[in-house]
Parts: structure tokens; sequence; C-alpha cells
């Protein structure tokens, strides 16, 4: 697999650990009152879908960058690439 | 002999070989199968399952049947194709799957029970009892039913890889191959051709026909030619490309010197990593056969393959030239067959051809409307018996081809999953569209597959993968080519009342399929893995095709309907040792030294592998006889006086900014951000689902500037971890890291006597417990100007320092430690040592934080501080985990001279040794020289309030069960003085 970094062009996926869904991006806050369960949630439930899927993958062989990578799981297809902190910077 | 004139043999470099045991002699440009034949050897090998007496079948990678063991010792290899071992001088092999000699083979008996041993024979038999599978049934039947046989030695060759990253990879060099290369090349696009041959060409060489008024191989020379003069062409022959992945990236194996006697000084093969822009697939087709009854025996083989060894390795398929031959097919590229052997004077018995009314294409008998019904010779053919008209007669023939037709090599078009589409026209399976992105198929692999079709499709498709690549390319001249009738009528296997064989290689019958009917095992996942059939190292190459038509024909419904098996990589066999690239023992990981290694090897010391790390283990010395002498007198030395240990390998990371101190009050449980320059904290890291996750310390230098330190296996989990937290978690905090593991080494500095070594080295630093106390950092100089970072920190509970300078400088940091310490009797320790110190002082390590623990059962459950969020301290409140009463507590056993063993598990007194009983485990345990017997960590139920009482700890693996006493975890200093003084 071929992951467009988008700072250093196409990266082999062989330099890149993987981690997982994207929405361990989005960390509950711990301040509200139902936070353990927000936190329960956000750490052992994912959407696993057959389709589009946003990623987690770290450039570790690289520039250590963490990146969003939207992947289709059937095809394989790699639909595009961000640095995570663009990503988190937005709010998406 | 067999030998005729002609061919793309050298006959000016005769070469001689052998095979089981008997010498013969070949010429190069033969393969081990010609070179056979030449020689008049039709019995190369025995059958899977019924040790049936067989030959050469095919002249290429899809060879079912001559599979032998080539070369000897070492570099013995099992199953190797003859039909693709290139001749060399001195080659060895052997036959293989056989008890005596081939020609005697024991275990035919099997055949004899043939009756018995149907699909599904032994799924069905060896059921009981059931103790007997593993210890009688299974290695019997592996005996009996195998193939060849593993040297057991080390692979003594060397492999490497690479990398390709061409605009357009073009697999297979035959006549679409060749067209599209030179098209693409001409063209100025960067072009890999690869094809799995020693020469390029393809069928061409086997065909033997004329394009544009030259003979075929001169064309081709004529080709090879230009693009090996082409700067953007690369050929690579001898190479394999065995399967399509994702992106465009394409596996490929070189056999760089499998056609050498030895590899000498050059790797054996290459594992080509290609990453194309576009791929042509033109890897051709391969021809399929039609089972009768008996149709295995030495002597019958693919009608195409007879035309290769004729025309391209000047061999006639018969053990004796004046042996007729004849010629079984459903389509008119059989009669192909027969006006090339009779071009080259081969007698013919006569071509007998399922279609009526057909008649012979030049000088040769023709049964139109028949069938072969039945063969006779026991070691290899003699005679035939074909059906037509209603009668039935024998014709003695020395050699059957076989022609069915051709099936497209549609496999890496298919290995993304797409099946291929069923063509009534060309009874053939061609590629969908629904192929790897970026990969066309170009000629007789979708079914374009004469000679004239190949040239156009190949230079047709080579213009498409251009357009799609933004090159402008021309078309060429198309070359000229003879004509090649091709028509085809469907007729899938002659009914038999005895076997008729669908797979040679698995030993599968049409009976075998139509039971596999008759047992329900009629979707085509279930017809292979119930026949096995399609299965080893020629996945049914010259098979599955036709067993899919035959089981089509039992249930009625269409081929199509019926369907293919998925098609996996790889499309030939890979071995092993080519898939590491020569990353194999070292290199298979790379090993990191310490920066004091060179040193601690001087000193004799013995290593430990530490993950990726070798660090000492201990340093004997003279006289001692047994490690645990050596390791003794190590922690005492560091009680007693000063002992030096590298402690490089725990993580180190760097992390700088304004907002550091909040990031790192956000990774650790407790508060981090209050710590001023100068200090040293303790730190505990959890997990975001609240387990306990890494502990070590952090050291605030300046301000906005602190170094972390992880243990070592987390190094660069924890790294990864907190660029995590920066990058995707917390990206408004202007905080940055690095990992400065290896750009320092550390070395711990311990014992009482440690302060007084470390003022001789330090450059004017004041050393005293008021200017520098425990828990201090600082940055300094020592040994006269060199950088060096200093904490005031102690894992072993004694007075104790670590100090840091730039890796470079670790080994001679330590040598001067040593030196100038030799008064005070500095002594070197290992990690031996190292373990036992920090259990007597109760401090927890990987064992203890395993993954299982939590902050609470470390007895750490006030240090997640409620103050501040952290990753983790949500989830560590929750009940199943702040409720565990399970707590870290010291364990001595009750008898002194007992053991206290890792692992074991206590239980109270009289209590049955089970889970139901559990009161909890031993997490770490050593021999304390300080205290005089073993010692423990482990967690207790309730263990805080249960120190004194008595436990059982059961170590049922190994029978053992020792009492123990609950202790606190601090064996040394239980008041923390020593490392305060």
């Amino acid at each position: 697999m071929l992951i467009p970094h988008p700072l250093l062009g196409l990266r082999d996926a062989q330099e890149f650990t993987y981690l997982g869904d994207a929405s361990l991006m989005a960390r509950p806050d711990p301040d509200q009152p139902d936070a353990e369960a927000a936190f329960a949630d956000y750490v052992f439930l994912r959407d696993n879908p057959a389709g589009v899927h946003r990623e987690l993958w770290f450039h570790e062989q690289g520039d250590r960058s963490w990146l969003v990578v939207t992947r289709n799981t059937v095809t394989h297809e790699i639909l595009g690439a961000e640095l995570a902190t663009d990503v988190a910077r937005r709010g998406a | 002999m067999t030998r005729i004139q002609g061919g793309l043999i050298d006959r000016n470099r005769p070469l001689s070989f052998r095979f089981d045991g008997r010498s013969y002699s070949g010429f190069e440009g033969d393969t081990l199968a010609s070179a056979l034949l030449a020689n008049g050897v039709r019995l190369v090998g025995r059958s899977f399952k019924y040790h049936r007496p067989r030959g050469i079948f095919s002249a290429g990678s899809e060879e079912p049947n001559a599979l032998v063991e080539l070369r000897e010792g070492a570099r013995r290899e099992p199953n190797t194709r003859a039909t693709v071992v290139e001749l060399y001088d001195g080659l060895v092999a052997d036959s293989q799957n056989r008890i005596g000699s081939l020609e005697h083979d024991l275990l035919s008996v099997n055949d004899l029970f043939a009756p018995f041993f149907a699909a599904g024979f032994y799924y069905k038999t060896f059921m009981w009892p059931r103790a007997f599978w593993e210890k009688l049934y299974e290695p019997a039947i592996r005996r009996a039913a195998g193939l060849g046989s593993l040297s057991m030695l080390a692979d003594p060759d060397a492999y490497d890889r690479g990398f390709q990253h061409p605009d357009l990879l073009v697999i297979g060099g035959g006549a679409a191959g060749l067209m599209a290369a030179l098209t693409t090349g001409r063209a100025g696009a960067s072009v890999l051709l690869a094809d799995e041959d020693c020469r390029l060409g393809g069928r061409l060489l086997a065909e033997g026909g004329v394009i544009d008024d030259t003979p075929a191989a001169d064309w081709v020379a004529g080709v090879v030619a230009e693009l090996e003069n082409l700067p953007n062409v690369r050929i690579l022959t001898r190479t394999t490309v065995f399967g399509a992945y994702d992106h465009g990236v394409y596996g490929a194996v070189e056999r760089v010197s499998d056609h050498l006697p030895e590899p000498g000084r050059k790797v054996r093969q290459t594992l080509w990593r290609i990453s194309a822009r576009h791929a042509i697939l033109a890897t051709g087709a391969t021809e399929r056969h039609i089972p009768f009854g008996d149709n295995d025996r030495p002597g019958i083989m693919l009608a195409g393959a007879m035309r290769a060894y004729v025309n391209r390795w000047a061999v006639t398929p018969q053990a004796r030239a004046e042996d007729p031959v004849a010629i079984f097919t459903n389509n008119d590229d059989g009669h192909r067959t027969a006006l090339a052997l009779a071009a080259r004077g081969v007698p013919l018995a006569g071509v007998i051809d399922t279609r009526s009314g057909v008649s012979s294409l030049g000088e040769y008998r023709t049964f139109a409307g028949a069938t072969v019904t039945g063969t006779k010779g026991r070691k290899g053919l003699s005679a035939i018996e074909l059906r037509h008209g209603g009668t039935s007669e024998w014709l003695n023939c020395g050699a059957l081809g076989v022609s069915g037709g051709w099936n497209p090599n549609v496999h890496l078009a298919s290995h993304h999953r797409g099946r291929p589409l069923w063509s009534d026209e060309k009874l053939a399976f061609v590629p969908d569209d629904n192929g790897p992105q970026g990969l066309l198929v170009a000629g007789a692999a979708r079914g374009e597959g004469s000679t004239a079709e190949a040239l156009a499709d190949g230079a047709r498709v080579a213009l498409t993968a251009l357009e799609a690549l933004g090159i402008s390319g021309t078309a060429p001249a198309i070359p000229v080519a003879s004509e090649e009738p091709s028509a085809i009528e469907a007729f899938w296997h002659v009914p038999a009342k005895g076997r008729a064989w669908v797979d040679f290689q698995n030993d599968v019958t049409v009976k075998d399929i139509k039971l596999a009917h008759q047992e329900n095992m009629r979707p085509v996942e279930h017809l292979k893995r119930w026949t096995t059939l399609g299965m080893a190292t020629d996945q049914g190459k010259t098979a599955n095709v036709t067993a899919l038509a035959v089981m089509a024909e039992l249930t009625g419904k269409t081929i199509p309907e019926t369907g293919t098996t998925i098609f996996r990589p790889p499309y030939t066999p890979v071995s092993m040792g080519v898939l590491g690239g020569g990353d194999t023992g070292q290199r298979f990981r790379p090993r990191r030294l310490t920066p004091t290694h060179p040193w601690a090897e001087a000193q004799g010391a013995v290593f430990v592998e530490v993950g990726p790390w070798m660090r000492a283990q201990y340093f004997p010395r003279a006289g001692e006889t047994h490690w645990r002498q050596t390791v003794d007198r190590e922690a005492r030395a560091v009680r007693a006086s000063v002992g030096v240990c590298d402690v490089t390998t725990l993580g180190k990371i760097d992390v700088q900014g304004p907002d550091a101190g909040e990031f790192l009050n956000r990774i650790y449980a407790n508060l981090m951000g209050t710590l001023k320059p100068g200090k040293v904290r303790y730190g505990l890291m959890l997990r975001e689902d609240g387990i306990a996750y890494d502990d070590g310390t952090c050291a605030c230098l300046a301000e906005g500037h602190y170094v972390v330190t992880t243990t070592t296996a987390n190094a660069g989990l924890v790294y990864q971890r907190m660029e995590f937290a920066r990058q995707c978690l917390w990206p408004e905090l202007d905080v940055t890291l690095i990992s400065t593991t290896d750009a320092w080494a550390q070395i711990a500095v311990a014992g009482p006597k440690s302060r007084e070594l470390l003022s001789r080295i330090v450059d004017g630093f004041d050393m005293s417990n008021d200017a520098f106390p425990f828990m201090g950092c600082a940055e300094l100089t020592v040994c006269g100007g060199l950088r060096a970072r200093l904490f005031r920190i102690s894992f072993s509970g004694e007075l104790a320092y670590e100090i840091a300078v730039p890796a470079r400088y670790g080994n001679a940091l330590m040598e001067r430690l040593m030196d100038t310490g030799k008064d005070l009797d500095v002594t070197a320790y290992g990690t031996e040592a190292l373990g036992v110190l920090r259990i007597e002082k109760g401090h927890a390590t990987a064992n203890e934080i395993n993954g299982q623990t939590t902050a609470t059962m470390l007895g750490m459950d006030r240090m997640v501080s409620r103050k501040k969020d952290s990753i983790g301290a949500i989830m560590s409140r929750r009940e199943g985990l702040s409720g565990d009463a399970r707590r870290l507590v010291g364990f001595v056993p009750v008898d002194a001279g007992e053991p206290v063993v890792a692992g074991s598990h206590l239980v109270a007194p009289g209590d049955p040794v089970d889970m139901a009983h559990d009161q909890g485990w031993i997490t770490s345990a050593c021999y304390s020289p300080h205290v005089g017997s073993s010692i423990g960590l482990g967690y207790l139920v309730n263990g805080d309030s249960r120190l004194g009482q008595e436990f059982i700890a059961a170590n049922p693996l190994e029978g053992q069960s020792v009492r123990v006493k609950a202790v606190s975890a601090h064996f040394v200093d239980p008041e923390g003085e020593r490392l305060r003084d």
C-alpha cells in the first residue's frame, strides 16, 4: 500500500504503524457529568465500516507525524491523507 | 535418445547431469525435463496419493507431475519442477515420494487400495480411536503421501531485495509482452519487462513459426536487442511476478543464480517490490487436458508441450524415435502439434478428434468424432484405446499429446478477488475489467491467443497504457505472423469405468468430483478443499477449469454459474528464503548495542537480549563458577561501596516548549507541571482505559525543558503515544518532542560511595547533599569539559546517581569511572544484579506493570491526581479498577532454604489450589544476598493488611509448593534514609 503523505508525497505503508479509527482524536470532555460513560465509549467502541474509513497512521520510520488517512476498507483505495494536527486544529 | 535437429539449444556446450544416480547428458539451453526426454527417460516421479508412475506433463511452470529434489546437501530443494530447471553441468536431481527405487516404489501398493482412497477417505476413516491420530495415523499417512523432503539443514545461500518504480510493468515477454514493451519503450516510458523464463519470447520460442518472414526466434532476438538499447527499458528474465498487491505494487522473484551450480558470490534470488503506475499482464495461456481412463501414464502430455519440446529443445516426446505419437484433441491446436511433429519427422499414429466431421490439416490420419478411452503401459505409454463410430480399437503409440483448449493465465488480474468471466466463444475464463487498478491485460492472457492476435493486442494495449500515463506514443507496424487455425468445440472429459485423472498432482479423478457432488460438496470452494483439487505446488493450473466443467455437468449448471475458486498469490511457488529478502539470522532483526558494549565485552560480560538491545547481564570474575556467585557479589558491592551499570536502554524523551509542563500534566497521572528546574520526579503513566502503563522519572532541566524517561521495553511506544497526544489530542499546546535514547549514554552509579566516586570526575560541581539533594538534576561538565547531565535518582535504594554523557563518550566514561574508583572497590553490575537490587527495594518494573494492573494495586492510587485531567484518569476511577483489593507486597519463604518462584499463585494454607481460592500471584523473585534468602514481590488480595500472614505459593506446573510469608515490599531501608543521605 502507498500512502500519500501531505508533506512527503507517496510513501510505502511499511514506513507507518497503524492505530485505527480516527475517532480516537475526539477525546471526551473529562469535566462533563457523563464523562465516565463517554470515555468507555471512546476507549472500547469503534465503528467497523465496510467502505470509507478515516484512520490514524503514524509515520514512525519517517517524519513521525500522525496522519488521518481516508481509506476504503473494501477496495483499499486511499482517498486522501491529512496531517492529524491540521484535522485536530480544525476540530474535525 | 530422441534428440532431433534444430532447436534453441547450444550443441557446442554439452552438459552432464545425474538423475536418480544415473548419468545423462544434455546441452546448454535444455531444461531438466527436456534433457530427461532426450535421454528417453519418461518415468520421473510417483504420484501424491496412489504412487502411480508419472512422467513429464508440460513444458512450463504449470507442471503437476515432474517434481524432483534438486541439488544435494543443504541446497537440496524438494518439489522442484523439472520443466523449469535450467540444466547446468553437474546437476543432480532425484525423484521423490517413493520407498525404494522409482521403478519399484514399495508404496505403489497404495494404488491397489485405490477404491478406499477416494476423496474424503482420511476424514472419514481415521476418526477413531482419537488418540491414534497424532501418534499413529498422521505420521504414517504423511510418510506415504507427500512430496519431497527437506534437507533439514540451514539454507547456505544469500538473498536480496530490491525496489523498482517503473511507469509501466510488463508481465510476460511473449508476443504480446514484447510488442507492449517495444511500443511503450519507444515512447520513452520507463518500462520494466519481467518474464519467468531464462529467455524472452514466451510461446514464440515453442511455436517455431515465422514472423515478418524471419524465424520467430530471430524476430524475438531483434526486438530484445532494440529493447536492450533503450535506456528507459529494463529487462528482468528468470523473474516471476507472483502477486498483485494494493496501489500498483507487484511482488516478483528473480532467480539470479538458480541456473548455476552454486551462486558463488551472487545472491541466489532477489525479491523485487515493484511500484508501477500501470501494468500490462501478458502472461499467455496454459493448455488444459481432457480426462479419460488411465490418462496419467508417462508419455501422456499436453499437446502444446510436445510442440515446445520439438521446436525449442529439439526433443521428441516418446522414449524411442521410432515409436509413433498420437494426439487427442477437441480443437485445431491439437492438429497444429501433429503438423509440428510431422514436420520434424516424428511418426504419427494419428489425431483423435472429438469433433465429428473434421479432417486432417496435413499428412496424418484423423479419427473424427472419436475419443480415447483407455491406455496401456506400466511405466510408460505403449498403446491407447480409441472409440469411434461405436467401435473400439487399440493403437500402439509411445506418446500421446492431449489438447483440451487453452486457459488464459488470468491469475494476477484476479488477485484482488475479481472473478474472471466465462466466454462461450473462447470456451475459457477471460479477465473481467474489475482487476487491480492500472492493470491491463493483453494477448493470450485475455484470450487473444494466436500469434497474430497477440502481437496486435500487445501494441494496442500498450497505446492505452501510454494514454493513461500521459505519454504520447505511436502505433508500431504490426509484424505479420502466419495464420493459426483455432476452432474448438466443448469437450470436457471422456466417461470412463476406471479412473480418469483431472488433477495429477493431487491424484484427483473425475470420480472424486462425482463423489464430492454426491456428498454435497458442490460449491467450488468446497470441491477444492474436500478433494484437494487445485492445491499444492501447481495450484491446479492444468486442472481447475476442467474440474469446474465436470462439476457443472454433474450439477446441471453452466460453467460460469459454477464459478472459480479465488486466485491468490503467489502465481508459482516462492521460497521462504527470498521472502525474507536477506533479512535472516543476525539481519532478521538489528541488534542494538549499548555505548559501553565494547568495554563490557572486554570485561567478559555475559549478555542478555532485552528487546533488540544486548545488555550486560553479569560480569563473572575468575573463580566464580555459578552466575549466582557473580550476581550476589555485584549486588553486595552496590550496598557496601559503589557499583556502575549501563542504563542507556531506558527511553529518553526530550520535551520542550512553553506548554511542556501542561503537556506533561496530561501525560502523567501525577502532577508534573509543578516540577521546578533542577528537580526530578517519579511519574506514572496510565493507558486511557485506566490500567497502569509505564513509569519512570521526569527531570526538569530548565524552565520549559524536561527529560522523560521510560522503561526499556516501552521507549518507542511511549514516544509514539506522546506524539499522538501532542498532534491528535492537544495541538494547541506549544510543545515539541524528540527521542534522545540513542543520543545520551547513561550510567547508574549506585552505593554509599557513589558520591565520592562521582566527585572525582565532575568539573567543580558541588556534590554535597545540601547543594545537590535526592531527586536533584543538573547540567554540568565532567572529566575536564565533557557535557553531562547528572540525576540523583535511585533504583537500588542506595545513595545513587545516573550520569549521562553524549553517547560516543559512554564507553570512555565507563572506563574512567572504573579506573578512578579502583580504591573504592567500584564494581560493574549487570541487569541481573539490577533486578535483585530493585526487588529488594520493592520497585515495580514490567513484571508488576504488565498491562493488567492498576495504580491502586501498585499502592499508587493517590498519585492519580484529581486536580487535573490526564490520560487514563477518568477510567482509572471506574469501580472495576479502583475497587481492586490486590496490593503489591513482599514475600519471604518460611523456610529460608526454599525458593520463591515468580508466577506462583497464592492460596491460604489448607485451601485447595484453584482459581476460586486464588489470593494473588508472585510477580518477581530472586535470591537476595541482603536478606539471605529468596524473596519475591507479588499482588495479594488485601495485601497491605495481611503482612505477616502465611500463604502457599503454588507452582503446579512444576509441582512446587512453598510456604511464604507476606512482608513489606521494601526489604531494604524502608524509610528511605540511605538515598537521602
